[in-house]
């Protein structure tokens, strides 16, 4: 099986998809004949001709709205927005149309669109370059948010994105574009190659939207997770020498709730982790579900392992980010608090 | 007939791509001092013809055209000059630090230094400058102090941002150069409030706000349009037509179908179309809108035509894009060489100034990035560790103190 690291398993799964379903077109800045700054659509236009992936006009706003007309054509766009930092100024079309378009005609038109953006810090992207923007999206009614942490998971969560009838913010971390990043930035790069989810079919294959996976399991806490920090908590379970079980979301809505809370009433214990600031973050309302759901299982204080509450800084860069030495310290807390 | 044709979707693109020879005809180019200049106080409706013009002063002697040419005195001249060849001097040091990695980022405004460094000299203390981050020229014009760039680069214990930003991403409200962020097209409001707010308070104040041709086509620009238009706003709102976007030629901002300035007949405002490379063009046509703006007249809007010769940013690869023989084949030139020739021709300047004015800035650049290199480059030194909760608020909340206590300890 071919080795791939994340953005060529995104750059597979557009290709797949544009050869597959011929409505399906990809449009954003600069995707077209360069290929995207990430590259994720390298070769795309040349492979399948401009009108397949094509270069928008830089308007975040426009770039959505346009894809919802088509998308309520009957089209199937996959849009790129260059940094998830700069999809605010589309957020009124994500919230007010893509997310209501179905409800408010009463199934007359739906949007059934894509938008695959980078986000998250650890490239020394400073305040415009590193937001981790994922709980706006989730607490949007009638917005799918996926977040994939391998080139395996990427490629087979953004073909089920794409076979989606309504519209999904696809958030991609960065920082895992290249390699399995742990949250050591002092240790050298490592690839993808190394890595067993780097084996990515080269056809089609998608994975259900709302199965998270355990990528490790273990008996003492519980670990939820996504996107960059999947590799963080593994690292800090490794370090710590707890034995943790490790889940990654894979997606944030639909959420896994049943795979979550198996996991929970299982360890009596749980730790959130996220690179977004703390306060109504993501993992806020996990918390608030795991003790919903939990409460009478629970050992311990469930704790929260995330951003500080500030813009993502540049010198603070790996200040800021919630490392592995920040989530096994609260690893130890959790398992040696005593109710 | 036409009704039965079927529909195709037209996707624009550039005139050459790499392997292709540069073909610049679009730009419509006209002879320097044939575009008519009328008074600043004339009507917007008696001036629909001049985005369609190209105000150029600098023809290819050096000599000064036309009914735009200014009254600029030598010593202003002179300032000029030195402000753009410091700035090309500092562009080519930091983009050679990072490349040895002891910064993280950079982005050159070489070949658009004129744009800058003229407004810059035309503008008052008291008013202000909304700049983007290709505009560091409006600073060194200023005299800006050379190692708080530097320290702002490194993010190190000395930079006045306190290791917040990206390096280029400034902010110097004492030199009139408002606050820079990533986020394209979103101070250009912001300088059509300030504006508003100077005509509100009863001042003298104007606004220069400056975007990339590319952010013509953020939604904010149109809107800053409107309220520019709606209320008069003493504000010069000016586009850098560099021709490129990154990877995206000027057509995926419409720029095929009209030019930038031409925005301006749709909302009424005055639209200039201006050789970007030619200082003295410059120069003229901001001390005309900044003349209409103080005299209560209202916006006016600027296209300068330039080029963007260096990459996009030390990310970017323009090879992957654009012919490599684009940059020289832009028929404008080059506005460190022009400004040049005329000051020579003119008598005020020689070559042998010139020589001794780049060692000068050289020698200042490196002396300066010696010293910021001693404070410590990128991660050497910072900010103390606290300090990042600052700023959030004016006071610190529970959340930024209780984790300001975790952090340090
Ligand atoms: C809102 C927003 N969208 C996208 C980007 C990514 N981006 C950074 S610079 C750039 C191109 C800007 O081109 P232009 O406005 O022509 O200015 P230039 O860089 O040529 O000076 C893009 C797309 C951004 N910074 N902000």
């Amino acid at each position: 099986m071919p080795r791939m690291n994340m953005i060529q398993a995104i750059n597979s799964a557009l290709d797949v998809m544009l050869s597959r379903d011929p409505k399906m077109l990809i449009f954003g800045e600069d995707v077209g004949y360069f290929g995207g700054v990430f590259r994720a659509t390298d070769g795309l236009a040349a492979k399948y001709g401009a009108k397949r992936c094509f270069d928008a006009p830089i308007s975040e706003g426009g770039i959505i709205a346009t894809a919802i007309g088509m998308g309520a054509y009957g089209l199937r766009p996959v849009v790129e927005i260059q940094f998830a930092d700069y999809i605010l100024p589309a957020y009124d079309q994500l919230v007010s149309e893509a997310a209501r378009l179905r409800y408010r005609s009463a199934g007359d038109f739906w949007a059934p669109i894509t938008v695959r953006t980078p986000y998250g810090g650890g490239i020394f992207g400073g305040q415009t370059h590193s937001s981790s923007p994922e709980a706006i999206f989730a607490h949007v009614t009638g917005l799918k948010t996926v977040i994939p942490s391998t080139p395996y998971d990427a490629k087979g969560l953004l073909i089920a994105a794409i076979e989606e009838d309504d519209p999904v913010i696809f958030l991609e971390p960065k920082r895992l574009y290249q390699g399995p990043f742990d949250g050591h930035p002092e240790r050298p790069v490592e690839p993808w190659s190394n890595h067993p989810a780097s084996e990515v079919p080269e056809g089609h294959y998608a994975i259900p939207l709302g199965t998270a996976n355990v990528v490790r399991a273990g008996r003492a806490v519980t670990v939820l997770a996504y996107g960059t920090m999947v590799h963080v908590a593994q690292a800090a379970a490794a370090e710590t020498g707890i034995d943790a079980e490790v889940i990654d979301l894979r997606t944030l809505v639909p959420l896994d709730i049943d795979t979550v809370t198996a996991s929970v009433k299982k360890t009596g214990r749980c730790v959130i982790v996220h690179e977004a600031s703390r306060f109504g973050g993501y993992g806020a309302e996990l918390s608030a579900l795991v003790q919903e759901e939990c409460f009478y299982h629970l050992q311990a204080p469930i704790e929260r392992v995330t951003g500080w509450d500030t813009p993502y800084p540049h010198a603070f860069e790996w200040d800021y980010f919630p490392g592995p030495a920040r989530v096994g310290k609260a690893l130890r807390r959790c398992v040696e608090a005593e109710t | 007939m036409l009704r039965n044709a079927r529909l195709s979707l037209h996707i624009p693109e550039p005139s050459a791509r790499p392997g292709d020879r540069p073909d610049f005809r679009h730009l419509a180019l006209r002879p320097a001092g044939e575009t008519r200049r009328p008074e600043p106080e004339s009507p917007a409706a008696e001036m629909r013809d001049l985005p369609y013009e190209l105000v150029r002063v600098l023809d290819d002697q050096g000599q000064a055209q036309g009914p735009w040419a200014p009254l600029i005195p030598s010593e202003t001249l002179r300032r000029g000059l030195a402000a753009m060849v410091l700035t090309r001097a500092f562009d080519d040091r930091i983009f050679r630090l990072q490349r040895q990695g002891k910064t993280s980022f950079y982005m050159r405004s070489t070949g658009e230094e004129a744009l800058s460094v003229a407004p810059s000299l035309v503008l008052d203390t008291g008013d202000m400058c909304f700049p983007t981050y290709r505009n560091v020229g409006f600073l060194m014009a200023r005299d800006y102090p050379l190692l708080d760039l530097v320290n702002q680069i490194f993010s190190n214990a000395r930079d006045p941002l306190k290791g917040r930003q990206m390096p280029v991403l400034y902010s110097a409200r004492d030199y009139g150069f408002y606050s820079v962020s990533g986020n394209l097209g979103s101070r250009i409001g912001h300088a059509v409030g300030w504006a508003m707010a100077s005509a509100w308070s009863g001042d003298d104040k104007i606004a220069l706000a400056y975007i990339g041709e590319g952010t013509v086509a953020e939604g904010a620009v149109h809107e800053a349009l409107t309220f520019a238009t709606v209320y008069h706003a003493p504000v010069i709102l000016a586009i850098s037509n560099n021709q490129w976007a990154i990877s995206s030629f000027h057509g995926l901002a419409g720029g095929n179908e009209t030019t930038f300035a031409a925005r301006a007949l749709a909302y009424g405002l005055p639209g200039l179309r201006v050789d970007g490379n030619d200082f003295l063009a410059v120069h003229a046509a901001v001390a005309w809108a900044a003349e209409r703006a103080r005299s209560n007249l209202g916006a006016t809007l600027i296209e300068f035509v330039t080029y963007r010769t260096s990459g996009h940013s030390t990310s970017d690869d323009p090879a992957r894009y654009r012919p490599d023989e684009e940059p020289a084949a832009f028929p404008l030139g080059d506005p460190v060489e022009r400004l040049k020739t005329h000051m020579i021709a003119a008598g005020h300047w020689s070559e042998a100034d010139h020589d001794a004015l780049v060692r000068d800035c050289d020698e200042r650049v490196r002396a300066t990035v010696k010293e910021g290199e001693a404070v410590g480059t990128l991660g050497v030194t910072k900010p103390p560790l606290g300090s990042m909760f600052e700023d959030v608020f004016k006071t610190p909340d529970w959340r930024q103190i209780r984790q300001r206590r975790e952090v340090e300890g």
